[in-house]
């Protein structure tokens, strides 16, 4: 459905444009129909660009995306918007997706004139209400009511029940949780579970391995824009290969299970961070 | 004990009303203990961790005290705190990394605050140094201005300082939020080696991240909606937690190892209690699926086993 | 975890999952911002003072059955019952010419004000929405304009036309004084065009002129009005400058071409107060409180100023 054939990006930096920096470096995964990829990697590592490259809202410097077969750099104008229509983003912080001065179900509103044009003001609605429910949202709690009044989860249910509404195939799903706190996340995290159940294909990018393990079926880890191990999950967690990941692996915090200490920071693992 | 926190009452003054954000707050620790803090936000871990050292102009103390050492804490006086701050109680602030003022050199920032506590910088250059080089940072650190370093940097950087002095207590503000994982790791294990070699005496690590405090704590106090909940030694309290809000949280951690297809995690459904007008009697009730009639009055935060304190009726 | 705790939690009461919202006490945008306007001091003298003149503006002519230059009383007369402010060297009506003169003044603020406004909107906010080579351009546009004499044109327009009246000097006051506007706008647009709503409205099928339309200038809309208000007070000032050094307009009569004209015709070392006191006190006061006025606007819109 979604291809990535050697995706690199790079950004022309120094005072004239004269260095390049080059953010993802590459990169080559598939995303199927029903499928959820984990998209791992610590801050620099160039997930998040790959996420914008995919949602068209910044271009691709080398390489090809390819959604159903057709390069999506050649899309302009309809056939940009029929993408949109399949292929939709929530971001990290839920506050900052909403324009604060209006209110927050305008981000459903705003799809109607695009989208559904025909449809009279009880058809929108009965949508809008079917949308709510599959994320499970109560419309009479978050219709009519500024983002501020609403919890981050609930914000960012509702911005997947935006990308809903458009019967999309593939969601890619920036660091969606990690602003919510813990006991929300485990719900925004099980309606993606249960939407992938139903067909949706996911690109979960995200820093946090655990909630990387939950979902996905394949998990690709990222280090500086390049991929240094990728596969099913279960073989990437279980038998990590690479070093990076190994090293990873052993930094993650779990409960139940103390770390190995490596004592004082001067002997810090080569990844950089933080 | 180190400190001693009875009966604390902290409140914040918002145009909408007051803020009930710690309501009757009382803990110990003891000498040598790290604790950790945990709690979702607005459950008022921050705002204990600030009330502890009074640097948060909107607070107002409303009642309650806190002994350190055996002295009392002026905690209702940020004037007469300022004593007190740095030398015998001491912060790593959330966002370490913007707390260097980027106009100076860091060896010189460093010089003008040990002055103001009337302590020369050359009588602790020797520790500074060995401190330095303990995190892994070159002493030609103190001659760049902090623009010059990366964050990684900038955070142990901040965690030298804060300790240079050997406070009694130390509070780290979610010192890790903000970083990658590895990154994480060293940061934790640091402040455990602060510890160990008697730089600080107690540390308060306050975080939202409870498989993190986990690997590092002796005792986990948890906090809900401004009182606290439960507090235990680590492996009791992961292993055995009495209080619901704490069983329900640690349900709620996804881990590696663990798939949405083989178990289901749950979440917690509702939210927490405004701090406005807070509700009477237990105010997890709403959410808690142990709830009943009694949890209309307050439990207490009692002892039920040595050194596990919970505040729920269920658990006594 | 023991088994048995997590049975006694599944066999319990399941809390109906209700989604309670943080309860609702603030006023929203524009509400909370009217709130804080009816018991900000400074707006509302300074709106207070402005209207009065504004009052003035509109009312005084009908008051006077004259026009403000005819030589209509003896000349160089003390204010009197008749000649509310006394006469000129020439025994025009003081008052008639103030009040025609307040006329004008508010003209040209308005249209040199809005003419600037609207120039620094368009150029700052296409600047800092399009970035890259259009964002360059339109940068070196700001700063020429920016540096161009402003005087030494005027002086030249001056000698080419030889009749010149309030509109052209509005127009003239409004191409020139939007650099600053221009670069403000730029700056917040940038910042504002990095949020993720305005992605999410890309993403939605809305084009880019209309992002700016209906998604950023209304995060701005408060910082849009004051500036706005600048522009007026910056206007009539400059309007009043350029009158008093004699490049204003060549007929009608102005603040500026009053004093102008007492100047000219030693008004002070001859003691007549009243022909050059209310034109300079007025300027002065209206500037002045529109100046007032974006102050308190700033404490009413932001709310880190406000005094708890």
């Amino acid at each position: 459905m979604l291809r990535l054939d050697r995706v690199s990006k790079t950004y022309r930096v120094g005072t004239f444009g004269g260095r390049e920096l080059a953010a993802v470096r590459d990169v080559s995964f598939q995303v199927g129909p029903g499928q959820v990829i984990s998209l791992i990697g610590e801050s620099g590592s160039g997930k998040s660009t790959i996420g914008r490259m995919i949602l068209r809202l910044t271009g691709v410097s080398a390489g090809t995306i390819s959604f159903d077969g057709t390069d999506i750099a050649a899309f302009k104008g309809r056939g940009l918007r029929a993408y949109y229509g399949n292929v939709q983003g929530v971001f990290q912080d839920p506050f900052s997706c909403y324009n604060p001065v209006f209110k927050a179900d305008r981000v459903l509103e705003m799809l109607r004139p695009a989208w559904f044009p025909r449809l009279d003001d009880r058809q929108w609605r009965d949508k809008v209400a079917g949308s709510l429910e599959a994320v499970r949202l109560d419309p009479g709690q978050v219709l009519g009511k500024y983002p501020h009044q609403l919890s981050g989860g609930q914000l960012q249910r509702l911005l997947v029940a935006r990308a809903l509404l458009l019967d999309i195939r593939l969601l890619v799903a920036d660091e969606i949780i990690s602003m919510l706190d813990a006991s929300t996340r485990i719900d925004v995290l099980n309606l993606l579970g249960d939407l992938k159940a139903r067909g949706l294909g996911i690109l979960f990018i995200t820093h946090d391995l655990s909630l990387g393990n939950y979902l996905s079926d394949q998990t690709v880890i990222l280090r500086r824009g390049e991929v240094v191990e990728q596969g099913p999950t279960d073989r990437v967690f279980g038998r990590p290969e690479h070093p990076y990941t190994r090293a990873l692996l052993a930094s993650v915090p779990q409960l139940h299970r103390k770390w190995d200490r490596t004592g004082p920071l001067a002997r810090q693992p080569a990844g950089e961070g933080g | 004990m180190t400190l001693k926190v009875d009966n604390l009452k902290v409140w914040y003054r918002t145009l909408r009303g007051q803020v009930q954000a710690l309501d009757g707050v009382s803990f110990g620790v003891a000498d040598g203990e790290l604790v950790g803090l945990a709690g979702e936000s607005g459950c008022g871990k921050s705002t204990l961790g600030k009330s502890l050292i009074r640097l948060d102009g909107r607070m107002r103390h409303v009642g309650g005290t806190v002994e350190l050492d055996g002295k009392e804490l002026p905690i209702a006086d940020p004037e007469r705190m300022n004593g007190f701050r740095f030398k015998e109680v001491s912060i790593i602030p959330q966002y370490a990394m913007s707390a260097l003022n980027p106009t100076r050199r860091v060896g010189r920032m460093l010089a003008e605050l040990l002055e103001s506590r009337g302590v020369a910088m050359a009588g602790v250059r020797d520790e500074l140094l060995r401190r330095l080089e303990l995190v892994g940072l070159d002493a030609e650190v103190l001659d760049r201005y902090p623009i010059e370093l990366s964050g990684g940097m900038k955070q142990r950087m901040v965690m030298v300082i804060s300790t240079i002095l050997n406070p009694s207590l130390l509070i780290a503000d979610e010192v890790t939020s903000a970083l990658d994982v590895s990154t994480q790791k060293a940061v934790a294990e640091t402040l455990v080696e602060f510890r160990d070699r008697h730089y600080v005496k107690s540390t308060i690590f306050i975080t939202h991240d409870l498989s993190l405090v986990y690997q590092i704590a002796d005792s986990i106090i948890v906090m809900y909606a401004g009182r606290l909940a439960e507090k235990a030694p680590t492996d009791t309290l992961v292993a055995a937690p009495r209080h619901p809000y704490t069983r329900m949280l640690l349900a709620a951690l996804p881990e590696v190892g663990v798939r949405y297809g083989t178990r289901r995690l749950e979440g917690i459904p509702g939210s927490p209690p405004s701090l406005l007008n807070p509700p009477t009697g237990c105010r997890f009730r709403d959410r808690c699926p142990l709830a009943f009639d009694h949890c209309a009055e307050q439990p207490p935060f009692a002892e039920v086993a040595p050194d596990h304190f919970v505040a729920c009726w269920k658990a006594f | 975890m023991t088994v048995p705790e997590s049975e006694e939690l599944a066999a319990a009461t399941p809390v109906t999952a209700v989604a309670t919202p943080v309860p609702v006490t603030k006023l929203r945008g524009g509400r909370e911002a009217l709130y804080f306007a009816r018991r900000n001091r400074k707006l509302l003298v300074g709106l207070a003072v402005v209207l009065v003149f504004l009052a003035v503006a509109v009312v005084g002519p009908l008051l006077t059955d004259h026009g403000p230059n005819e030589y209509v009383g003896p000349p160089a007369q003390r204010p009197s019952a008749r000649y509310w402010f006394g006469t000129t060297m020439f025994g025009q009506d003081v008052f008639a010419q103030f009040a025609h003169g307040l006329r004008a003044t508010f003209l040209v603020g308005l249209l040199g004000g809005g003419l600037a406004a609207a120039i620094g909107m368009l150029i700052g906010f296409t600047a800092g929405y399009r970035g890259g080579a259009v964002d360059e351009a339109l940068n070196m546009l700001t700063n020429v304009v920016l540096v161009i004499p402003t005087l030494a044109v005027l002086l030249i327009i001056a000698t080419y036309l030889r009749v010149r009246g309030v509109v052209p000097e509005a127009i003239f006051i409004g191409l020139f004084s939007w650099p600053w506007v221009a670069r403000a706008i730029r700056a917040q647009t940038f910042s504002l065009g990095s949020r993720d709503f305005v992605d999410l409205a890309r993403l939605s099928g809305v084009g880019g002129p209309r992002i700016v339309v209906t998604e950023i200038a209304p995060n701005m809309s408060s910082y849009l009005f004051m500036t706005f208000i600048l522009l007026f007070g910056g206007s009539v000032l400059a309007a009043a400058t350029l009158d008093f050094i004699g490049l204003g307009p060549t007929e009608g009569i102005s603040l500026g071409l009053m004093m102008n004209n007492a100047v000219l015709w030693s008004a002070l070392p001859l003691g007549m107060w009243w022909w050059f006191v209310p034109p300079g006190l007025g300027i002065t006061l209206i500037v002045g409180s529109l100046y007032i006025m974006n102050v308190g606007l700033d404490e009413v819109f932001n709310p880190k100023l406000r005094e708890l």
